[in-house]
């Protein structure tokens, strides 16, 4: 349950790296040397985390959801521990895209790693300018677009909700830009299928699935909601369940589309679980916050419980769950 | 870059980490012994605590069948230093986390991260130097007064609690203190009232010509503006919220007058160390009254 335990489980340097097991993966036309990535809103800018380890050792890391405007967030408490898990309402505070790219990009790209830009935008047009000011922009490897923020067009209900403004906010990304786009799909809605369908059809090249749940926590003795912003988003082991589901429903509707997979995942049979799933790659969140280690541990030790089982590749046993 | 740029510590379980900033590490329990009604726990963590400086702290990992995060501690002191080096953190049992630390014996393992956050700086010119503790505030100061007197500073304390048992380091500030000023708001010790009523009478007391402050944010708030009107530098050690310690979640924040406008700065990592003169204190007072709204900011 907790990063303690989760400790002892790490296993030495040597052992984590037997020999003949293929780690890489493919997100479309994107090889990435590992399945496990830095999920967005939960790594920063990379430095702070590299203060723990080199983060090119991670397949991936998915930034915090940029805007076209810098924004300052919510008011504090924006974080409440709930069972298994956490909610958060941070309110996508982030430098904004541009000096996002003047100050960060550039460290990202000298560290090596992988970067996949997220974006997030208030109205369909606000996707189509993030996507604009992307277009010139050399090396991110793809562009995850966070359409599971509110719509400012559609009484702050989010994109994702919805097949329609789901496939417009992607459309006005993928007709600008060549860069493969993942639409990140909320799981708060009854058919997750259809969303990723619609996804499909405008262009993205895969899905991210999921984003926080929505919640709520009640201080009881002040009678107060636990967040300044009354509600925010769940996330950690406690809807991990929700991910599974989610990243299992659409990957047998559509095996041949990449997805990327998080939600409360922990250990490195949890990054299995979301592969057996139909996940291409899974991204890790909440974890680093228990652990800032714990992207490492993951990829450290994911060969090893591989090689364990006699398994050669991780890619093999993408969407192997028998049923 | 290159590898694998960690070490694995057999001795100590696991730390992992760059020659500089926060490791992770594996620490084992030496001795936890209860402080009124706080615990004193000593956790040898050599990594953290060869680095650690005053007001820095620590997260800790702890268990229970729902818990999830990390709790951060001020580191409070080190201990059986520098090889086998241990830290000290002083906590108040409150919830599922400090009740579980608190039930930890010599010889148990628990993971520590640390030393995180920006410290205390030595005061911008030589001048006496008043430490300002609330509760278990007082935790990083003691630490700091031993730092500050080294540099060879004058040091006086004024601390102040709820009540006479929940005062902390009194006995220690004495050891190292110019002088000691105890505010209780029951009167149970010390001058009736709150640490802000006796400060104007221990500033001038002492000629103070720098303000080093730690406690509740209420009381951080009061301090700074006591300080900043007499035009005195003052440094807060603030506590937020916290999910991850590490600057990556921003659930931390403070609003923060910087050059460039008001921002919202993480407590984790441009603090818990700030400027209590640059706290944007009416902003945070709209926040603890359940205010919904955010100024303008420049993330
Ligand atoms: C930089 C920093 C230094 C601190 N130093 C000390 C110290 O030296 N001694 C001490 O007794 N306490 C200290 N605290 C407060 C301490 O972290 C909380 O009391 C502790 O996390 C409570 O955990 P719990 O499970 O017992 O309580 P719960 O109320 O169950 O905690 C639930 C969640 O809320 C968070 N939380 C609760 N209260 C606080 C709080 N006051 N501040 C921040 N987060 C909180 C917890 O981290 C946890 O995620 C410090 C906090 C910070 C941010
Ligand atoms: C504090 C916090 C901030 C987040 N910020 C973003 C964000 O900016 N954009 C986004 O697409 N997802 C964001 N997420 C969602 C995560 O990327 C992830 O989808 C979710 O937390 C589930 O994974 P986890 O359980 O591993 O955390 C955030 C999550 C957390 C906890
Ligand atoms: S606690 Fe996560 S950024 Fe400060």
């Amino acid at each position: 349950m907790t990063s303690g335990s989760q400790s002892q489980q790490v296993v030495d340097v040597a052992e984590a790296r037997p020999a003949g097991v293929d780690l890489s993966v493919d997100l479309g036309p994107v090889t990435l040397a590992n399945p496990v990535l830095a999920a967005s809103g939960c790594f920063a800018s990379g430095r702070e985390i590299d203060r723990f380890f080199d983060v090119d050792r991670l397949g991936a890391v998915i930034v915090k959801s940029l805007t076209l405007e810098p924004r300052g967030g919510l008011p504090t408490p924006r974080m409440a521990e709930t069972p298994s898990g956490m909610l958060n309402a941070i309110g996508l505070q982030n430098p904004g895209l541009d000096r996002w790219l003047a100050e960060d990009l550039p460290w990202l790209l000298d560290a090596g790693v992988p970067t996949i830009v997220s974006i997030a935008g208030n109205t369909v047009d606000e996707f189509g300018a993030l996507a604009r000011a992307l277009r010139r922009v050399r090396g991110p490897v793809a562009v995850e677009a966070n359409i599971s923020c509110p719509n400012v067009e559609d009484r702050d209900r989010v994109f994702a909700c919805r097949q329609d403004t789901t496939g417009e906010a992607v459309r006005a990304v993928t007709d600008v830009l060549h860069l493969p786009v993942f639409a990140k799909l909320s799981p708060d809605v009854p058919d997750i299928v259809a969303i990723a369908e619609a996804a499909r059809a405008a262009g993205a090249t895969g899905v991210s699935l999921v984003n926080t749940l929505p919640g709520m926590a009640i201080d009881v003795e002040r009678r107060r909601p636990r967040l300044a912003a009354v509600t925010g988003g769940l996330s950690g082991p406690a809807i991990r369940p929700v991910a599974v589901r989610a990243v299992h429903q659409v990957h047998r509707a559509m095996p041949l589309m990449p997805i990327i997979g998080m939600g409360g995942v922990r250990t490195v049979a949890d990054v299995v679980e979301l592969v057996l799933a139909g996940a291409s790659a899974v991204a890790v969140g909440t974890a680093t916050f228990v652990n800032p280690m714990a992207t490492l541990d993951l990829v450290e030790g994911l060969p090893g419980w591989l090689a364990a089982r006699g398994h050669t590749s991780v890619a093999d046993l993408r969407g192997a769950v028998s049923s | 870059m290159s590898g694998a740029a960690y070490r694995v510590s057999a001795a100590a379980g696991r730390a992992r980490g760059r020659d500089e900033g926060p490791v992770q590490e594996t620490g084992e329990v030496m001795g936890s012994r209860r402080v009124g009604p706080y615990t004193l726990l000593d956790v040898v963590a050599p990594h953290v605590a060869v680095r650690v400086l005053p007001g820095q702290f620590v997260s800790v990992a702890v268990d229970g069948p729902e818990t999830l995060l990390r709790r951060p501690f001020s580191v409070s002191g080190i201990s059986g230093a520098p090889a086998g080096g241990g830290i000290e953190i002083v906590f108040e049992t409150l919830g599922p986390g400090t009740v579980w630390l608190a039930g930890r014996d010599r010889h148990d393992a628990v993971d520590v991260v640390g030393p995180l956050g920006r410290p205390f700086t030595a005061p911008p010119e030589p001048a006496p130097c008043l430490l300002v503790g609330g509760g278990y505030g007082a935790a990083p100061l003691v630490l700091l007064g031993r730092t500050l007197r080294e540099r060879g500073l004058r040091v006086d304390f004024l601390l102040g609690a709820a009540t006479q048992s929940r005062l902390l380091g009194v006995m220690d500030a004495k050891r190292i203190a110019g002088t000691t000023t105890v505010t209780t708001e029951d009167g149970s010790a010390g001058r009736a009232g709150i640490v802000t009523d006796a400060m104007e009478d221990v500033l001038d007391a002492n000629g103070s010509g720098a303000v080093y402050a730690c406690g509740p944010m209420p009381m951080l708030a009061a301090v700074s503006e006591v300080a900043a009107g007499r035009g005195v530098p003052v440094q807060v050690a603030v506590e937020e919220s916290m999910a991850c310690g590490v600057g990556v979640c921003w659930s931390c924040v403070v609003p923060y007058r910087r050059d460039d406008g008001v921002a919202n700065v993480r407590a984790c990592l441009d603090g818990p160390v700030l400027d209590g003169a640059r706290v944007d204190w009416p902003t945070l007072r709209t926040w603890w009254a359940g205010g919904a709204q955010s100024p303008e900011l420049t993330p």
